[in-house]
């Protein structure tokens, strides 16, 4: 896994609530069975105006003028500032797949669902909430001022803005860990092999029907 | 010390390991796999050249991209194919259990799952798919899991897990004739909103939920993932232990008595503290209706399209307002005016045995619209449908004009031919009426099996409490 310490970019503004999995990724590119080349189908049904098929290509597709993402001052945005709930419904790791393969190093909101957090974290993709108003003014800011940029420290847990104010936020002390080392969960899991192998072995006496 | 919930004692009875933070490496008795979210999976499998931990604990299934007619023909769009491919090539592979497409037992997932009694309660079950959390009727930890989990859990049995905080959903009272689970859980939603349960574990207790069915409760913990909770859960009693005897995967004899002992113990206990108490009365609920674009856009039968004028906040009145456009709705507009294009009955959250028979018993003698062009019928799995056939519920809705298919998720997500055009408007028993869900454009109305039914024979909602046949 791609591991994420400091990042600094531009920050592209998606002002609605509730963005489920589906309009990120939608259904029919979840038929590959590949784990790359989702970015050119991110947010597919907003960013195009025709209908997208996999396989197609985007780039001679038409682009939707309105989308936030074709406007050329957020042509190279990787850091996505968003609304309450983002990533709500399907458990798609699509999504965050998606979004990593189009550029997006880390997602600023006031909330996200639950499993699309912990997808995230698997792929390099940092989450970060910060209060609603916060959010608010962030969204204010990056409308009020072509070419906003924020910089964004894991180590230190800190979003720092163009003027200099710097936000802090919360993350798990182990997400934190894993992913400013890029490191592998298999791995590490398979160095409880002891502890599995003495759970199961209780696990079968205490409930010997679920090892039929 | 006060007593524990029943999140905490399937948390405890998981527990391999725990990080200084409180990250848990968490046993996973069961994992349920599908064509859609393991591909890569087992490509990273392959590529690590590691074996599946436990085979045993698997159970796969095609159900997202199968066709729901002609399946003898195959799947015609090559895509879909090759995913459905990939995954009876990765479980001959791995050495895992499938029922293949054409296996009179394939159907939904979590459908199957309760059905043969490979769900348990007191088990941990994940799987690739956010409504994991149906399991949960079970007493069962059952949540979904993204892609890269789903490896994880094949190659190590455990997963990763923070704990959640414990939610109290208690519902009291009776519903009344015509109201179901599925009213009951787009209820809780508009009242707690989509991300109302964000972070938690809900526990749904009470009266009400004591009442209901074991497919009644599939319902309601099916979507506690669209009010944002990824696990929903009931505790055990004697309606749990009566569904699962005889099933082909739960224990027999002795192991039988030894299990319904264990298991009688997947209760929250009486003095057991929740972070978050939501009252409600099951009586005060009418049959709903979603007029949006979000599960939590929701209102009774009896309601009007909302003004987005009066929405709270200024997020959400743009939300709403961007909603009724995309759904082609006006404020104001009596539920009951509002006119269907399509009708969808079926999908995990509504597609049982239960859910065709009430469906079953507004269709009965009435006849579709004809400004309906097509009313469909997905049976949760093959042995649903034949337990359907089996009553004669398959006649009663061919007679009325539904079309009567073979089982899958069909077009809850559109992921195969079943899917809605640009604009048309479907009333579906589904659990999501996000954007395109059903088909780039299309408009989703989420309501239960007899409303549904209702809205295909009138060709506009209407309210199946007044209607006969329907108790």
């Amino acid at each position: 896994m791609q591991a994420f310490t400091r990042h600094e970019g531009l920050v592209a503004p998606l002002d609605r609530a509730n963005v489920d999995t589906d309009a990120i990724i939608p259904k029919q590119f979840l038929k590959s069975i590949q784990r790359t080349g989702f970015g050119p189908y991110l947010f597919d049904e907003w960013r195009y105006l025709d209908r997208g098929e996999p396989g197609m290509d985007c780039s001679r597709r038409p682009l939707n003028p309105d989308f936030v993402l074709n406007q050329p001052r957020y042509r190279g945005a990787s850091i996505l500032l968003a609304r309450e709930n983002f990533g709500c419904g399907s458990s798609r790791e699509h999504a965050p797949w998606a979004l990593a393969d189009y550029g997006f190093r880390a997602l600023i909101a006031p909330s996200f669902a639950d499993i699309f957090y912990n997808n995230c974290f698997k792929n390099g993709l940092l989450p970060i909430v910060l209060p609603a108003a916060t959010v608010d003014r962030l969204f204010r800011e990056v409308y009020a001022q072509e070419g906003y940029r924020l910089s964004i420290d894991l180590q230190a847990q800190t979003v720092t803005t163009p003027e200099g104010e710097v936000l802090t936020f919360d993350v798990d002390p182990e997400r934190k860990h894993r992913l400013l080392h890029g490191l592998d969960d298999i791995g590490l899991t398979l160095q409880h092999v002891e502890a599995i192998r003495a759970y199961e072995q209780r696990r079968r006496q205490e409930a010997p029907w679920l090892f039929a | 010390m006060s007593g524990r919930t029943l999140y905490d004692k399937l948390w405890d009875a998981h527990v391999v390991h725990v990080e200084p933070d409180g990250t848990a490496l968490l046993y996973i008795d069961r994992h349920l796999v599908h064509e859609v979210t393991s591909p890569q999976a087992f490509e990273g499998l392959r590529l690590a050249g590691r074996r599946v931990w436990r085979p045993d604990s698997v159970l796969a299934v095609p159900d997202h991209n199968v066709p729901t007619r002609d399946r003898a023909s195959g799947i015609a769009d090559p895509v879909s194919r090759l995913q459905v491919a990939t995954l009876d090539e990765n479980c001959r592979t791995f050495g895992l259990t499938e029922f293949g497409m054409d296996d009179r037992r394939q159907g939904i997932v979590h459908v199957i799952g309760p059905e043969q009694g490979f769900t348990q309660p007191g088990m941990t079950i994940v799987c690739g798919d956010s409504h994991t959390s149906t399991h949960g009727a079970f007493a069962a930890l059952a949540f979904g899991i993204g892609t890269s989990e789903v490896e994880h859990v094949l190659a190590t049995q455990c997963l990763w897990q923070k704990k959640s905080k414990r939610m109290l959903i208690r519902v009291e009272g009776v519903l009344a004739p015509g109201v179901t689970a599925k009213d009951l859980a787009l209820a809780i939603i508009g009242r707690i909103g989509t991300a109302g349960g964000t972070g938690h574990a809900v526990e749904f207790a009470g009266s009400s939920i004591r009442a209901l069915s074991m497919e009644g409760r599939m319902t309601l913990c099916n979507m506690a993932i669209e009010a944002g909770a990824r696990v929903g859960l009931v505790g055990v009693d004697d309606k749990t232990i009566a569904y699962l005897r005889g099933r082909p995967y739960a224990p027999e004899g002795e192991q039988w008595e030894q299990a319904v002992a264990y298991w009688r113990q997947f209760v929250s206990d009486p003095d057991a503290v929740f972070d978050r108490v939501v009252e409600i009365d099951a009586a005060t609920i009418a049959p709903q209706v979603t007029w949006g674009t979000s599960p939590e856009m929701v209102v009774p039968v009896t309601g009007r399209v909302p003004d987005p004028a009066e929405a709270p906040d200024e997020v959400r009145r743009r939300d709403w307002a961007r909603a009724l456009e995309y759904m082609g709705l006006e404020p104001h507009t009596p539920i009951t005016d509002v006119r269907v294009d399509k009708v969808f009955i079926g999908s995990c959250t509504n597609a049982r045995i239960e859910d065709l028979r009430a469906a079953a018993a507004v269709a009965r003698g009435r006849r579709v619209a004809p400004n309906v062009k097509l009313a469909m019928v997905v049976p949760g799995s093959g042995l649903v449908r034949a337990q359907a056939e089996a009553e004669g519920l398959d006649r009663v809705f061919k007679e009325a004009g539904f079309e009567w298919r073979d089982p899958g998720c069909s077009m809850c997500l559109a992921m195969n031919a079943d899917r809605l055009e640009p604009g048309e408007r479907c009333a579906s028993t589904s659990n999501r009426n996000f954007e395109g869900r059903q088909g780039a454009g299309g408009r989703t109305h989420l309501v239960s099996p007899a409303m549904a039914a209702a809205a295909a024979v009138f060709g506009r909602f209407v309210d199946v409490r007044q209607l006969e046949g329907v108790s």
